[in-house]
């Protein structure tokens, strides 16, 4: 009976990395199509973790990133004949920047400032893209090519098996560079900004250098999940990206658990399955169980699911009898 | 001219809107340092039940009394149960409770109401106003007197009650406050139960023009916003002259200026609100607060 939570915490990846590769062999091509979708906003949500969860800034307008990787897909697709591959990591890059910019900002404003800014910033995201109409093709939007599996894979992978694999090895990716990051230098001047500034600061940490790098880093990642959404829907219009998808990306990383990796991962799978699942009982049920859910777990279980489910096993292990009692 | 003058008026009427929003935000901001982002959903559900009332058969005007009492009731009672509990937490948890509350009371509408777009009667004359060669829409002048008797009201309660001068000390002085025996909670409860009332206020007199649907606020939380903002979002008079000045400016910047049109606006509010954060953070009238570490 002798597990410690370092051991635990493996298996656990190795679970959900194996349920991950099998699952487009078991579920119909529309189940891998939406998985396609989880893995992308698994990786819009871990840059809200890292940006809300770990640096203690609050956006409620990452749909703007994600208008924004998903625009630079599309454009350069079309204008310039761009490969989507390259175009991807050409949305990380720009967003990337884009944040560093908004961050030098946003590391000045305070808490709820930042909050009502970037409100204002995802309610105006669809009518600042409708008004470029020469790049951004109006209200019309812009239909991206369908893509499928390159050469020798072409075979053995259908075009959804395809977007859902690269999606993934994407967002796998992503998860390893913020867990390896997180446990380092940058996660620990994170955390010690977000809990304490004063005291951060006396030992040499500077704000601003890391907010704004947290919201560059968030950026990059929220610009890389727009593309690979734009990818696979196959297709970009201005109204695809306005308030309601900075509050499903905010409402899924507080559900989820804003303090952890796996949070994003639960809040992924939360705002693609719950609305379908409550739209068959209205059309409104979705927003009204997405802001009871907000609600009710801010107001009961501020660390949300994966927080939940950490303070179950903490609590479990306390009461084996086998377990060695060593810190969590 | 005539074109001008009747812009500027247009865009009082609007500003007045945004002003009686802004107020509201204000109002909740300076009683718990906390922006209310439901603030424009909880205009929209109780403009749609001042609509409900109408469709019932009352006289515009009567559902417009009713409905503010509506509101009063609804602001108090959403602060004891929502709020309450998280009054000292973290902002970021207030935020989150209030984004919930925006969510929820959306969705309620919809699943009410539904999401086609109702017109709403308008509850002034519809002929115009002519004073010399210039016409004004009665609408217009309507809602900025509606607007500006609201806010005069306000002002007063604030500055001439000793409830008013109450909720003053504890917004401001809240363990003094307690002191004295000023019940500090029951008063934060006092102010969404008056910002419930300016936010219906403004959502009847925007719902002729903007028709009603559960969306309709989203847009004008935004200039709300920019208007508290670029006034100072702790003082009420700059709320109230922020949004006049707002509304103004957008509809000539929308009229006169092609590259702006329509579509820049809510643009142009997110710009304002960044570059008076960035460069003013205390607005035009607010006060440069000090903090201690």
């Amino acid at each position: 009976m002798m597990s410690s939570p370092r051991i635990d915490r493996r298996i656990g990846i190795a679970i959900v990395a194996l349920a991950i590769v099998i699952l487009p062999w078991v579920l119909p091509a529309y189940g891998s199509f939406e998985l396609t979708y989880v893995g992308a906003y698994a990786i819009a949500i871990l840059g809200l973790v890292i940006l809300t969860g770990l640096s203690g800034q609050i956006s409620l307008g990452h749909g703007a990133f994600l208008a924004v990787g998903g625009y630079t897909v599309a454009i350069l697709g079309q204008h310039a004949g761009v490969p989507y591959w390259l175009s991807i990591c050409a949305a990380g890059v720009i967003c990337g920047l884009l944040g560093l910019a908004i961050g030098l900002v946003a590391s000045r404003l305070e808490g709820v400032y930042l909050a009502l800014s970037t409100f204002a910033l995802a309610v105006a995201t669809p009518s600042i893209l409708k008004h470029f109409k020469g790049l951004t093709g109006g209200s019309g939007g812009i239909t991206l090519p369908t893509i499928a599996a390159p050469g020798a894979l072409h075979a053995g992978l259908s075009p959804e098996q395809w977007l859902y694999y690269l999606t993934w090895a994407i967002a796998g990716l992503l998860f390893f560079v913020a867990s390896s990051l997180l446990r380092g230098r940058i996660g620990r001047s994170l955390r010690a900004l977000r809990d304490n500034e004063v005291a951060a600061v006396s030992f040499g940490v500077s704000p601003s250098y890391y907010k704004t790098l947290a919201f560059g880093w968030s950026a990059a990642y929220a610009g890389i999940a727009g593309a690979l959404v734009a990818v696979a829907t196959a297709f970009v219009s201005p109204d695809s990206y306005g308030f309601a998808v900075s509050l499903a990306l905010v409402t899924g990383a507080v559900l989820g658990g804003l303090d952890s990796l796996w949070g994003a991962l639960i809040g992924a799978v939360i705002i693609e399955f719950l609305p379908l699942w409550a739209q068959k009982i209205s059309s409104a049920a979705p927003s009204i169980v997405y802001g009871l859910a907000l609600i009710v777990v801010m107001l009961f279980a501020p660390g949300g699911i994966a927080g939940f489910f950490r303070r179950v096993v903490v609590d479990l292990r306390r009461r084996l009898p086998t377990h060695s009692r060593r810190p969590l | 001219m005539h074109d001008l003058a009747q812009q500027i008026v247009s865009g009082l009427a609007t500003g007045s809107i945004f002003a009686s929003l802004a107020l509201a935000l204000v109002l909740i901001y300076r009683s718990m340092g906390v922006i209310n982002f439901a603030q424009g959903e909880m205009a929209m559900f109780t403009t749609f039940i001042a609509w409900q009332l109408v469709q019932q058969g009352l006289p515009i005007w009567a559902a417009f009394a009713l409905t503010i009492v509506v509101a009063f009731v609804g602001g108090v009672a959403l602060e004891v149960v929502l709020i309450r509990p998280v009054e000292r937490a973290a902002p970021l948890t207030i935020v989150i409770v209030t984004l919930g509350l925006l969510i929820t009371l959306n969705g309620l509408a919809g699943l009410f109401w539904g999401y086609v777009v109702k017109p709403f009667p308008t509850p002034f004359p519809t002929t115009p106003i002519h004073v010399g060669s210039v016409s004004f829409s009665a609408q217009d002048i309507g809602i900025i007197l509606v607007s500006l008797a609201a806010l005069g009201i306000i002002t007063l309660f604030f500055q001439k009650t000793k409830l008013g001068l109450a909720m003053r000390a504890a917004a401001l002085y809240p363990d003094e406050s307690r002191v004295l025996g000023i019940r500090v909670s029951r008063m934060l409860a006092l102010g969404w139960g008056l910002a419930a009332v300016m936010g219906a206020i403004s959502g009847i007199m925007v719902a002729p023009v903007v028709f009603l649907d559960p969306n309709m606020m989203q847009g004008i939380i935004v200039y709300a916003f920019a208007a508290a903002v670029l006034g100072g979002i702790e003082s009420p008079l700059g709320a109230v002259i922020g949004g006049l000045v707002l509304g103004v400016v957008l509809n000539l910047l929308g009229t006169y200026v092609e590259a702006i049109g329509t579509d820049l606006r809510l643009g142009v509010a997110f710009a304002i609100i960044v570059v008076v954060l960035l460069f003013r953070p205390a607005g035009l009238f607010g006060r440069v607060g000090t903090q201690r570490v």
